[in-house]
């Protein structure tokens, strides 16, 4: 299909689709069951329509590259605060992440445990449902509980109940200065164990992440306040070993860096103090680290049947309560197996219902998420 | 406000419908003599009453399925209800509806620091889930003015705001996991004590649904510990105008207080009456908080007060201690019940793009003199999210009508400007019928095609958030009868 830039242009494009749509922003997270169909490019529906830095809202057409929004904010002093993830370094993809993109995968890196997710930031939508129709949600202000938070349910539904083309945010002001408390040589547990007592402290810890051996605490604000508080966690946290202060680059744990190598990669949200069950039950040779306090899971291999440790992944998790998402697997695998973790029958009903009517003719990225 | 005519031939049937719901309810949860259902009759949107058919204070989710299940078999309007604060009407009950308390339903099930969350009942009050968890240091963000008295389940269903969600967010941003019960009586468990959904983000969705969707029995929230220190900062200008910029500056500045909150002239008198916090007399009053220890606050108070400085504020003054950081917040906490003490009122709820706020407190102004009415004005500066609040006399006859009609210019200004008509009390039956202001009719049927997921029959709240027209086709489709 052509290259769409105009939101009447994509709904005229999804009444007259004849079969099933692949719905494709900059096309750097090739994630999820393989969906076939025709491309519905939402690349060209792009920039940023309003931005006012004393209301901390900015307003931009879904395919509007995350970068350029990124670079609008950062003229202000602002930034997009729940830290979206990049995956082209994962998977291998090349393009321009879109903000679209981000809010259809609810994409949030190491501040989500203390800002929020990106469903937390995005406070309106208009999207072209199923049937071809607009339909706009939301709005472009802090507080609205005016009708149903359909918001809510874009983020995070992987173009399956609509295609995005505009999205409003929260945005908020970027800091003077971080610093990150690094504690090496930690086990996961150990590392769970200061994580949350950091996270359980006044101190505001904006990032809590387990990498290569180390807990990283990142700290953010004003410079006073930083050095307030790192001499203040260093006293709390000092039995789990040395503490320094150092500048680590967050992207690492954001992007998942260290296994970018692994033929294989599940993202796994779970209570933090569950995280190191999940690691210490991964087969022998897979890579793992932690963020959000331990509640995050990134594990990753190279080797092994790695259809059968995907299961055994879900399994324990849906035990524990939480989700596991095969991110990054060969093509045979993500063919084979429910990529997303199966829900509990009540919640899939609801969930296949409200594709049905969000979607009715089945045609969205249809299967992506679950059969 | 118009409801729809009770049903004769459910009102019929009581008898029969109360032996049904007593055979699973205990006795004296099961209310049906009109002297007691009276007390259900409203919430505090006290202009409307009407008493149900019959309440029920089921004590568990197995009992709330139960009635859930009966009065859908049996084709019987549902309406739930919390503590009854909503201001909105959410819980105004119709002649033939069953009404669902939650009241009884209020413990604490667990409490887990290592991982900050708590699972409460929602029955439980706001203020009482802070209290479950402070001794320990710990605290529950949203804090709507009605913290004493209102329930989880009516913050979930109205995803209430409050003075401190500039920093922390309103309910939807601290909610992790709920059990709720659908109307036809199924249990669902949605969320927990991870972050964000594998899949389609129904909690999101749920939170806010003004109890249309399903009745939320148990919630898990996000608990945070409680911040060093906290101090507010008073600052008075000429003009709201002025009070607009200042805050403009702050937000700008890269500082983010916990709280922008704004009070004019007439609330500043009334809440200064109420609570004795030395208010300064002027134009527009802004309380700003910010927290942390006392050397950060100083930081940060010091930066705020140079912005407020360079727009000639005519007060400006830190809280001296906790003693006076209460009454300042007493003050603004009970600006409603301040005002309700000297004239009837309506409270407005509309929220708009800040930089907006001059124009429209100037339209309001103009359009006060228009009606007649006068108007205070209270909100939450730094989000936009306003609080007029219109004075009448309930005893002067067609002056409520009045009072009515200015709320709803008013708010058709707010979507008008780019915002909304309601940015944290609902939209309950009294701003239903302005929902076409703000959606076109596809955006409103995508919203119903929710509901129909949820309740096919269109049995929970029924006559709520949708234009009663728009909604019509779909309250009246024939239902599984008896």
């Amino acid at each position: 299909m052509d290259h769409v830039i105009s939101e009447e242009g994509i709904a005229e494009a999804v009444r007259s689709a004849e079969g099933p749509l692949v719905v494709k922003g900059g096309g750097t997270r090739m994630v999820g069951r393989l969906v076939s169909g025709d491309p519905l490019d939402v690349s060209g529906l792009s920039g940023v329509t309003l931005y006012e830095p004393g209301a901390l809202t900015i307003v931009a057409a879904a395919g509007t590259p995350v970068a350029e929004i990124e670079a609008t904010l950062a003229r202000e002093n602002q930034r997009l605060a729940f830290e979206p993830y990049d995956l082209t370094g994962l998977l291998g993809t090349s393009g321009a992440s879109t903000i679209g993109g981000v809010l259809a995968t609810n994409a949030s890196g190491p501040r989500r445990i203390q800002a929020g997710a990106a469903r937390d930031f995005a406070l309106g939508v208009r999207f072209v449902d199923g049937a071809g129709q607009v339909v706009k949600n939301g709005g472009r202000v802090m507080k609205n509980v005016t009708g149903y938070d359909l918001v809510k349910l874009m983020c995070g539904s992987w173009g399956t109940l609509g295609v995005l083309t505009e999205v409003s945010l929260k945005v908020l002001p970027a800091v003077e200065a971080e610093v990150t408390l690094v504690i090496e040589g930690v086990s996961a547990a150990q590392a769970v164990a200061a994580m949350s007592r950091a996270l359980g402290s006044p101190y505001e810890v904006s990032g809590a992440a387990w990498i290569n051996g180390a807990v990283w605490l990142r700290l953010e604000g004003f410079e006073a306040s930083i050095a307030y508080r790192a001499g203040k966690l260093e006293g709390l946290l000092a039995s789990f070993g040395e503490i320094t202060r150092s500048d680590v680059a967050w992207s690492n744990v954001r992007d998942a860096k260290p296994l970018w190598g692994c033929d294989a990669v599940w993202r796994i949200s779970v209570k933090p103090s569950d995280g190191p069950a999940v690691i210490t039950a991964l087969p022998e040779g897979c890579q793992s680290l932690m963020d959000w306090g331990g509640g995050l899971v990134w594990a990753g291999t190279s080797g092994g049947d790695i259809a059968a440790t995907h299961g055994a992944v879900q399994a324990q998790v849906a035990g524990l309560g939480g989700h596991a998402t095969l991110i990054k697997g060969p093509e045979a695998v993500r063919a084979a197996v429910p990529v997303f973790q199966p829900e509990s029958p009540g919640v899939a009903s609801l969930s296949r219902a409200l594709r049905s009517r969000f979607d009715p003719r089945g045609i969205l990225n249809q299967g992506l998420m679950a059969a | 406000m118009e409801m729809p005519l009770p049903d004769p031939e459910i009102l019929a049937r009581k008898a029969r419908i109360v032996a049904r719901l007593r055979e699973v309810l205990p006795r004296d949860a099961v209310i049906d003599d009109p002297a007691e259902t009276r007390a259900y009759e409203c919430d505090a949107l006290t202009a409307y009453r009407c008493p149900p058919m019959v309440a029920v204070l089921p004590a568990t989710t197995t009992e709330v399925s139960d009635v859930l299940r009966i009065c859908q078999e049996i084709g019987v309007p549902v309406v739930p209800r919390g503590s009854g604060t909503s201001l909105a009407g959410g819980a105004l009950p119709t002649a033939d509806c069953v009404i669902l308390g939650v009241a009884r339903m209020n413990a604490v099930l667990e409490t887990d620091y290592d991982n900050r969350f708590v699972r409460v009942q929602t029955g439980r009050t706001n203020l009482s889930v802070t209290g479950a968890v402070e001794s320990d240091g710990f605290f529950y963000a949203p804090d709507p003015s009605s913290q004493l008295a209102c329930a989880i389940a009516g913050n979930i269903a109205m995803n209430s705001g409050g003075a401190h969600c500039l920093k922390y967010g309103v309910t939807t941003n601290n909610l992790m996991g709920v059990t709720m019960v659908q109307m036809d009586g199924t249990v669902v468990e949605i969320g927990g004590a991870h972050l964000d959904s594998g899949g389609l983000d129904l909690l999101g969705v749920i939170c806010g649904s003004e109890g249309q969707l399903g009745v939320v029995t148990e919630a898990t929230l996000r608990i945070l510990h409680k911040p060093e220190g906290a101090r507010p900062v008073l600052m008075g200008f000429d003009s709201a105008e002025i009070a607009g910029a200042c805050v403009a500056d702050i937000i700008k500045a890269g500082v983010l207080p916990v709280a922008i909150e704004f009070m004019d002239r007439m609330l500043i008198e009334v809440c200064e009456d109420f609570a004795k916090a030395d208010y300064p007399m002027c134009e527009a009053l802004l309380i700003v908080e910010v927290e942390g220890s006392d050397a950060e606050i100083d930081a940060q108070l010091a930066l705020i007060t140079d912005i407020a400085k360079r727009h000639n504020p005519v007060a400006l003054r830190e809280s001296a201690g906790a003693d006076e950081s209460a009454r300042i917040w007493a003050g603004r906490k009970a600006a409603f019940s301040a005002i309700g003490r000297v004239s009837d009122y309506m409270c407005l709820d509309g929220t708009i793009p800040v930089s907006e706020l001059p124009y429209v407190l100037r339209r309001i102004g103009e359009m006060s003199k228009q009606y007649g009415l006068a108007v205070g004005n209270v909100f939450h500066a730094g989000d936009g999210n306003m609080h007029p609040l219109i004075c009448y006399d309930a005893n002067k006859p067609g002056d409520l009508e009045i009072c009515e009609e200015f709320g709803a210019e008013v708010l058709k200004l707010c979507v008008e400007v780019g915002g909304c008509l309601t940015g944290e009390h609902g939209v309950g039956i009294e701003k239903r019928d302005l929902m076409s202001h703000q959606y076109a009719p596809a955006d409103l049927e995508t919203q119903m095609a929710v509901k129909d997921v949820f309740d096919p029959a269109w049995l929970l709240n029924p006559a709520k958030v949708f234009p009663l027209a728009v909604s019509q086709p779909r309250r009246d489709a024939p239902m599984a009868a008896e």
